[in-house]
This record gives C-alpha cells, structure tokens and sequence, in this order.
C-alpha cells in the first residue's frame, strides 16, 4: 500500500506558541473510540477549540479568521505524551500537510512520518522568525521543499535546512510503504527465528 | 569497547540492518489493546494479510473499560463498540485474548510482567506509550502508534533505528516516605519532560537496585514522561525471583538455560554511554507536580516557581499552566484542599502500591471533602488484595475498592474527575485535561495520595510517620 505523498508546499500559516503540546491537547482520550482513521480533524485541539457547550473559543488560533494554511507551527517537544497515532490523523484530517516545531517528542514525529504529515524541526531562532513573520503579516507564507530539506519564509527570504531521515523521505517522496519493505525481507525474519 | 544492556539486547533482535535504512527489529511480544489496534486490523484486512505470529501476539481490554459493574455490559455505546471490535479481530485473526471477565484482564503494562510474559532480554511493543514499563525487566520496550501496531502483526517486526543511549545513577539511601515514584518525578523534574527525548535511559545506581521489581516498573513506566524512547534496569536476584514460577515463564531446563542468559545482560564496565547522570537519593523529597507536565515537580515542602525565574519565550507557557491549576507564582501545595484522590494506572496500581496504602490506612478515615478511587492494575492483582483482605481496611477508610482498567488516569470510561476539581494521583500525567476536561492532576506517590485523602489537603507523608515512630 501507497504512502501518501508530500509535495513542495508554500502557504501561509497557523501559529501556537505553546511549548510542551502534549497529544491529550491535540486529541483528547474521550475521542479515541472510533475504529476508522477519518474524522479526527473534527476534534483537532477540542478543549482549546471549543467551550464545554461546544461553542468555539474566540481566542483561539484556529478560530480565528486572520490565520489558515498548511502549516501549523508551535512550541518546543511538540506532540509528547501518549502515542497515540489519533494525533497524527488529527493533524492531517484537519488540513494541514506539516508541522514546524524547534523539538518534537520521538512517537509523535515517527506517527507522523508515517501519515505523510511532515514534522519540520528547526532553530530556536529560527522558529521565533516564523512566529514574528506571521504576526507581523498573518499573510507571511512559508516554503517547504522535502527534496532539498530546507524551510524559508518567503517574505524575507531566511531559510534554514531541517533533518529527516534518509529511508523516511525516500517514502514520502515516493510513497514507499514500511510493510511492502519488511515483508519484501520476509525470508530473513523466518532464518532469524530458526536461529535463535 | 564493551556493550551496554542496550545494545546487547538491540543487537540480539536485529533480522537485518542496511546502510541507510532504519534497522528491522525483531519483536518477541506484541501486547494490544482496544484502542490503538482497531486501524491496524482493518490496515491487514484491505492487504489480505494475517497477523504473521498470533501466539506472540497478547490482548487486553484496559482503556476503555468501566471500573464498576464489569459483569453487566458496558453501558456507553462507543466504549462497547470498540471493546466488542477487539474481540472480533482477536478471534478473526487468532489472537489470545484476556478480555472482561477472563481472570487474567487487566492493564496491559501490568498483565504481562505478572504473567511471566514480560522477561529479561526480550522486545516488547505496544500500542501504548508507557510500554517502557516493561524494560524493568531488562528488556527494550516501547511504545508505538497504530501503523507500527499493523506493522508488527504483519511482520512481527518493527522499523526502527537505535537510540542514543544515557545511564541515569541514583545511589544513597532514600528518606521514609519517599519511593519509586518520588525516585521517577524527581529525576523528570531535573531534567525536563523533554530531557530524555531520543534516548534509551539505563536506570543504575545502589538506590535503583535496592527497589522491588514494583518499583523498578514504576521507573521505567515513566520514561516515556521525559520524552525517553524506552527505559530498562539490568536484570538481577530480584528480576529472576520475581519472573519465577509465573504462568508463562519457562519452566525447567529451559528456565535454567533463560537464567544462564539472563545473567550476561548487564552494561559491560567499559561500556560508552552518550550522556550520564547522576543523583542522590537523600535529595529527594516526597514529590508532587503542580503544573500541566510532569516535568513541572518539586519537593512537597517547596513553592510554586516564579514566573520570573524562566527564560521570556518559556512564561507565556508556564503562566498558561499555572492558570489552568488555578495556582500563583511562589504557592506552597501544603495545606491546599484537594477534591478526588486516585490510586491506580499502570504507574502504581501493582499489589505492592496497594499493600503499602492499605498498611497506611488501616484504622484511619479519609476527610470528608475528597471522593477516594482504588483501582487494581489487574483481575489479579483485585483478587490478591481480596484475598488479603485489603478491601475490607480500603472500605473501612472510605476507599472503594474497583475492578480493573486504565480509569481516570486518562478517563477514557466515566472514571472522570470533573472540571475544576483538584486530584491527588498516582497515575503518569497531569496534562489539561487528562483526567477529565478542566480537571487538575497533582501526580504523587501511593503514600503521598493516601496521607492527602486522610487529610483532605496535601500532605507531607513525612509527617505522618514522624507521629508513628513517637
């Protein structure tokens, strides 16, 4: 089976400044009995998003209108604490194809990779140009370009390269499949298991 | 160059390594739960694949289950669903399954070390964060998401490239009162709920070994709350003693043979560690959280940081917890009223945290201001605290005794503590929202949660057992 493909993305932003999101803040656990992947998007930061009642906070980022795109871009160890892929599915339901962060928690980036969702990690420095980018014009765009591993803020031209793991972007380049790649070493797992 | 433990038990699992490519790890068991297993059954539906070794392959129902009444059906319809869908696919594909009701149920980190499942050397994943429970057993244990689940019983292999690795000492002589957990918050308060992120963590030191393997699970459960990818304790008399005699433990020649091996799996003296640290038990205190991570702890005697005292780009997000927990710069927690106490998860729910709060109750009452929740890690772990007629001391003090599952530790059932509302818990996060939506988490010891639902506020155990000792 395919995995979805990451594409060349330029778009504006969404900025939450917010250190340490755990994925009980991007999916809470009251929302994790569904047996599909679809529809997470709907409860993308539930508790932050909406009152008790269900009526949306002002506030909050993605309730407000001056900032939308692909991108969503926040605080240090983004995405610790549960496993839960449900955050990941969140994110990517929601509409957005990557997240920038300057540090993110190990399962949550490896969660992501695995959803064709692009966890972007950059500078300290780097992260607060963004955020001062998209605060000085909510229309500030940034450029992702997967083959060259590199992020830039259009408006002013900085850009920075970013890391990812070299069988990781082979896979989202191309679409490639964790379990089309085990299973094409299915011999070497059963002279393993003969071995030990 | 020696080997770490790490490394020894990598290196053992390893069916292929390329340049380039993460390494194939082999898995020896594969625990599922109700949750995060739904997607991936469906994932080997759509490729027309089976689960590729259902007998390593063992299910629970925890998450999602009710603490109460688990002999009626469960009452909220998409928790039933999603319980009932795991049954199917366990069945569909051959997988054992300890269901509601089966005397083995429980939660999945404690079911598997209590049935001898869990032992030294082995790989262990599950759909679950706090997998790195079971590296108290000198194992590599994880947690993983839904693909790596569908992964994993499709291959019975996992795609993973090997994380630094870091030993963390604790030597000295703990204080009375304090504990595993005061052990595990400490160090996470030291070094950040991010400060062991991309690392495998090595537990060492004379004060980790003297602990019971009760203890050394609650450690390396909450490896994973300083961001570690897994944590493991080398295994020793205590490890063999307690992996002994249990269901699925070898038996006979072959236990001979799994302890002769068992005993090569230690950090070589001169093995490289990326990063080392080291603490000393006379420094820690009786622990309590007051923030929205558990990196936010200290001392029970000590106050609330300063807003100040962080870096500028930090305060927005501290002052953003601290208001969550209705709590002020330079606060004290002692004193401070609480609403709810919780002792369970699977950070502290074993027969051991049940013994030591029963021990402590025994003849006291708790306050009338606070709801107290005791609830076992396991089926098991119920009926040995029956049979030790632990509940009768837990009613008595007020402290209903509950049937087995994950409960209000991420209130996933109706085990939820209500907005506002303050609770002393011995479960792994304090997260907004974690236990409920608006509810406040104060993460603590057994020792610390029992004292502060005698008291109705928070208390310094310390106190108590100054009074036991005149």
């Amino acid at each position: 089976m395919a995995t979805k493909i990451f594409k060349h993305i330029q778009t504006t932003i969404v900025p939450l400044p917010i250190e340490n999101i755990d994925t009980d803040q991007i999916i809470p656990a009251r929302f994790l009995k569904a047996t599909t992947r679809d529809g997470f998007g709907n409860n993308l930061f539930r508790d932050w998003r909406y009152e008790g009642d269900g009526a949306p906070k002002a506030d909050f980022v993605l309730n407000d209108p001056n900032f939308s795109g692909k991108v969503l871009v926040a605080g240090k160890n983004f995405g610790c604490g549960s496993s839960r892929e449900h955050a990941a599915w969140a994110i990517s339901d929601y509409g957005f194809d990557a997240v920038v962060s300057s540090f993110f928690a190990d399962i949550f980036k490896g969660n992501a990779l695995n959803n064709g969702l692009l966890p972007v990690q950059v500078s300290d420095d780097f992260l607060k140009k963004i955020f001062d980018a998209v605060y000085a014009d909510h229309k500030a765009e940034v450029e992702i370009d997967l083959k060259s591993q590199t992020i830039k803020i259009s408006s002013t031209g900085e850009q920075e390269s970013f890391e990812i793991n070299p069988y990781k972007k082979a896979c989202l380049i191309n679409g490639y499949d964790d379990i089309d790649y085990i299973l094409s070493q299915k011999g070497k797992i059963e002279e393993f298991e003969v071995a030990r | 160059m020696g080997q770490t433990l790490f490394d020894k038990i990598w290196d053992a699992h390893v069916v292929s390594s390329s340049e380039g490519f993460p390494d194939i790890l082999y898995i020896d068991t594969h625990f599922i739960h109700e949750v995060t297993s739904p997607q991936a059954f469906d994932g080997l539906r759509q490729r027309g694949l089976p689960v590729f070794r259902p007998k390593q392959t063992v299910a629970t129902a925890d998450h999602n289950v009710p603490t109460i009444d688990q002999h009626l059906p469960i009452k909220e319809e998409l928790s039933r669903y999603q319980v009932d869908m795991l049954t199917k696919n366990c069945k569909e594909f051959g997988v054992e399954l300890y269901g509601l009701g089966h005397p083995y149920q429980g939660i999945v980190h404690v079911i598997g070390p209590e049935l001898g499942i869990t032992r030294p050397g082995g790989t262990y994943v599950c759909g679950d964060s706090h997998t790195s429970t079971h590296g108290a057993f000198g194992a590599i244990a994880f947690g993983i998401g839904t693909s790596q689940v569908e992964q994993v019983l499709a291959t019975q292999c996992l795609l993973q490239s090997r994380p630094k690795r870091m030993k963390i000492e604790v030597n000295g002589k703990l204080q009375k009162g304090v504990g595993a957990k005061d052990i595990i918050l400490y160090i996470i308060s030291q070094i950040s709920a991010a400060g062991g992120t991309g690392y495998a963590v090595e537990y060492a030191g004379d004060t980790i070994r003297s602990l019971s393997m009760e203890g050394r699970m609650t450690i390396c459960n909450m490896s994973i709350e300083m961001g570690a990818r897994c944590g493991l304790i080398a295994p020793d008399e205590t490890t063999i003693n307690y992996v002994k005699g249990r269901e699925f433990a070898p038996k006979g020649e072959e236990w001979d043979k799994a302890v002769a091996y068992w005993k090569t799996l230690y950090s070589d003296a001169d093995a490289s560690f990326d990063e080392v640290l080291s603490f000393k038990a006379e420094d820690i205190e009786p622990m309590i959280t007051y923030g929205t991570n558990p990196g936010m702890g200290i001392g029970v005697t000590q106050h609330v940081p300063e807003t100040a005292s962080f870096e500028a780009k930090e305060q927005g997000s501290y002052k953003k917890a601290l208001d969550y927990m209705g709590l002020h710069d330079d606060e004290t927690l002692l004193g401070k009223p609480i609403d709810y106490v919780f002792i369970g998860s699977c950070t502290n729910s074993r027969i051991e945290d049940l013994r030591q709060v029963a021990e402590f109750v025994k003849g006291k009452h708790k306050a009338d201001n606070v709801t107290v929740w005791v609830v076992p890690g396991s089926k098991q772990v119920q009926q040995q605290a029956i049979a030790e007629g632990l509940d009768k001391i837990f009613n008595e003090a007020g402290f209903p005794l509950r049937e087995p599952g994950c409960s209000a530790c991420l209130g996933m059932n109706e085990d939820k503590i209500p907005a506002g509302k303050y609770c002393v818990s011995t479960s792994n996060r304090n997260f907004e929202g974690r236990q409920g939506p608006n509810s406040r988490t104060f993460l603590a010891s057994p020792l610390t949660a029992a004292a502060s639902a005698i008291t109705g506020v928070v208390t310094d155990i310390r106190e108590f057992l100054k009074e036991e000792v005149v």
